[in-house]
């Protein structure tokens, strides 16, 4: 023991013998539970969809200046990174919305369980995926 | 409450209660949690018919866009959207900005630049719909 640190670690036991004190695992070596994670992503996709709203407001912007600053939005909107930002943002606003009403049902101190929230845990990743899937079918149709 | 003498004297009119409620520990009001409450409830609607009107506007034309805003209830949808979302964004960043910018000088200078960056956001996408619908 080098470390005067490390003499805060050292305790005796019953039997008044020395031992290292136990160490709970680091933070990271935790496995993260499903609500906590999904948590974080109602968080990460709010923030993201904020910078959703610059494409909404060019799109506005575009369309109220010109044909040719319409022509360019469009341009890329149906280039394969504005297909890619529209398929992203698409998950990413249903899984806030979805995420956000389990939490207006939270506020109004329902499903607080935690045998429901289980269960809505993965109410919600199947509701957003779902129509995720089936908007972007809908959109390729339509395209 | 003070008491002179055995006569108790009441100093206030307001309750303990009512000058504590709307003015907590934070110096704020529930009034942050009520409005990101109400416009997420109202965005729940917008934001399913704003997928709807998106998916109609694939591939389409400037004047297809002119078409659809400038009948009164797109527009009207529109510009509610607009509103909510924008209030609902600043809310909402503001407590992540509460929660993770630490000091208080680069906290309100991040605050003041989210609203102001919201505010801005939103009235270009008024004016936008707005000419869209009215003057071009």
């Amino acid at each position: 023991m080098t470390d005067a640190r490390d003499a805060l670690m050292v305790a005796r036991n019953t039997d008044g013998k020395l031992v290292r004190r136990p160490l709970s695992p680091h933070a990271m070596d935790y496995r993260w539970p499903l609500a906590g994670l999904l948590s974080g992503t109602h968080r990460i996709t709010g923030l993201a969809l904020g910078v959703g709203t610059l494409l909404m407001t060019w799109w506005l912007v575009a369309a109220a200046s010109s044909d040719s600053a319409f022509a360019a939005v469009q341009w890329f909107l149906s280039s394969w990174l504005g297909i890619l930002c529209l398929c992203g943002w698409t998950w990413t606003l249903y899984q806030h919305l979805f995420s956000g009403i389990r939490h207006l049902a939270w506020n109004a101190v329902y499903g607080f369980e935690k045998a429901e929230y289980r269960v809505t845990n993965w109410a919600v990743i199947a509701a957003s995926g779902a129509c995720t899937v089936i908007t972007l079918i809908v959109g390729f149709v339509v395209w | 409450m003070a008491s002179s003498g055995d006569t108790p004297r009441v100093d206030t009119l307001r309750s303990p209660l009512g000058r504590a409620r709307g003015l907590g520990a934070a110096r704020a009001g529930s009034g942050h949690w009520w409005a990101q409450n109400l416009t997420s409830i109202a965005l729940v609607p917008l934001s399913l018919w704003f997928i709807c009107g998106m998916i109609r506007m694939i591939g389409a034309s400037r004047q297809d866009v002119v078409t659809w805003l400038s009948s009164p209830l797109p527009m009207v949808l529109m510009l509610a959207l607009i509103v909510a979302t924008f209030h609902h964004l600043q809310l909402g960043v503001q407590v992540v900005i509460e929660d993770y910018v630490p000091g208080q000088g680069s906290r309100l200078v991040s605050l003041l630049l989210l609203k102001g960056a919201c505010i801005l956001l939103a009235l270009l996408c008024i004016v936008s719909v707005l000419r869209l619908a009215f003057g071009m």
